[in-house]
């Protein structure tokens, strides 16, 4: 048995909103695969949950008006990693989410837990901000969405109202027409593993493919909050398609993040791989992207 | 506050089942205390040992960290339903016996339910896909390989059987 006070279950984004609202204590649980866990270790005793598990309209991938990729909050990574659209459109997010624990993990889990948490080591957070998705969130007031870099607040704070829950993820169509991305997940196990670190790379090509039109790349684990690295995309912006470009964006990876110590990994082993995993990233973008890199 | 009851409706092992729940229950709580599913193992409770991996409408889950209330309106299977109607083993069960994928015997049922989602897929899955999909269970026992060989030996004996048809 779970040490739970209440349990309010919602049919619907505006039920969940209301039962919010009549019980602003109350945490928000969706796959439960962190709340559940930490109410096991003792961390939430006698917490209220309202459950939005139930609410089916927030589940499933496809195209908004506009031609973005609309993510319901509550799509299990599986799900997404099986998704025709993602497949398609950003391979890499399936990819990404594949890594996420084990099955098990990934038929529970969703992205929208995985952003909310606020946590580094969310391996969806670093790809989702290296393509500049979008969060839509709805309470009281009514929609509103922002930049996932401005969702993050801090370690495990993300910027969250009252009432209010996230109920979607858009990755915009000019955030992901062109563009060909990798992730790298580096942890000491091949599943049911925390990274160490977790780099997502992407990039445009011109149409020659001889230059970058654009190139983008965000960490998991660098910092307290998932980041970008924008000096290195700066390094890489309008560069030939070559080795040296490739050595001086991954180099200057160094001047934008700040991994720490810790027991999962020491700040210079973090640094050093930051700089090795920011090349092979970008090396497999350009690749994918039909680039080809002169040695 | 009092204790706080839902009732729900679900299909466990095939069979219909109207039940009070406990907001507070666990699926696994479910299962083992008012169904006797004791297959259905308590492991780490926390959702990553997969003793406790049960299926959901055809999906496997760790009923640890699954709320019996969810349970509501869903097909559920555990390794008791996999008996057939005259308490006959399935091919699978049979398999982890042959390639010595038993040993304490406590990680098995929740293997087994991994395996079952993966050999209803009907198709062949590469070495590599196999290990992904059964990656989310802790053996102290068999190292593994035996119950990967198991997995792949019945996966292609379902495929031939298929063919031959």
């Amino acid at each position: 048995m779970y040490d739970i006070k209440a349990l309010y279950e919602a049919r619907s984004v505006a039920d969940a909103i209301r039962l919010l609202q009549e019980h602003p204590r109350a945490q928000i649980i969706a796959g439960g695969s962190d709340v559940l866990v930490q109410i096991r270790e003792g961390r939430r005793a006698g917490v209220e949950l309202v459950s939005i598990f139930g609410i089916d309209a927030m589940r499933g991938v496809g195209y908004d008006d506009e031609g973005g990729i609309r993510i319901g909050s509550l799509t299990s990574f599986s799900h997404i990693a099986a998704s025709p659209v993602i497949k398609d459109k950003i391979p890499v997010l399936g990819e990404a989410v594949s890594l996420v624990g084990g099955p098990q993990i990934r038929n529970i889990g969703t992205i929208g837990g995985n952003t909310c948490n606020g946590v580094t080591s969310a391996d969806s957070a670093s790809t989702l901000l290296a393509w500049d998705a979008v969060v839509e969130l709805t309470g009281p007031e009514g929609v509103r969405r922002l930049p996932i870099r401005d969702f993050y607040i801090k370690a495990g704070v993300v910027d969250l109202k009252p009432a209010e829950l996230q109920t979607a993820i858009i990755i915009p169509k000019v955030s992901y027409e062109g563009y060909f991305g990798h992730y790298i997940k580096y942890a000491m196990r091949e599943a049911m593993d925390i990274a160490n670190l977790g780099c997502s790379v992407n990039v445009a090509l011109t149409d020659d493919k001889k230059a970058i039109r654009d190139a983008r790349i965000a960490y998991g684990v660098a910092g307290p909050v998932p980041m970008r690295a924008p000096s290195a995309e700066a390094a890489a912006k309008g560069r030939a398609v070559c080795r040296e470009t490739v050595d001086a964006f991954a180099r200057a990876v160094l001047c934008d993040i700040h991994p720490r110590d810790s027991w999962r990994a020491a700040k210079a082993f973090r640094e050093h791989i930051a700089v090795e995993m920011a090349r092979r990233a970008l090396t497999e973008s350009i690749r994918l992207a039909g680039g080809v890199i002169d040695e | 506050m009092s204790k706080q009851y839902k009732l729900i409706h679900c299909t466990i092992n095939g069979k219909p089942r109207e039940v009070m729940v406990d907001v507070r229950a666990s699926l696994t709580d479910l299962l083992r205390n008012d169904f006797r599913l004791t297959s259905v193992k308590k492991g780490c409770e926390v959702g990553e040992c997969g003793a406790c991996n049960v299926l959901i409408d055809g999906e496997c889950f760790n009923s640890c960290i699954y709320l019996a209330v969810w349970a509501d309106g869903k097909d559920i299977l555990t390794l008791e339903g996999l008996e057939g109607p005259n308490g006959e083993i399935s091919d699978i069960q049979q398999a982890f016996i042959d390639e010595a994928a038993v040993q304490c015997g406590f990680c098995t049922p929740g293997a087994i339910m991994s395996a079952v989602e993966i050999l209803n897929e009907g198709r062949e899955l590469s070495d590599e896909e196999i290990r992904i999909r059964m990656s989310g269970h802790l053996c102290r026992c068999t190292g593994y390989e035996n119950i990967f060989r198991a997995v792949k030996k019945t996966m292609l004996k379902r495929l031939e059987a298929k063919k031959a048809q």
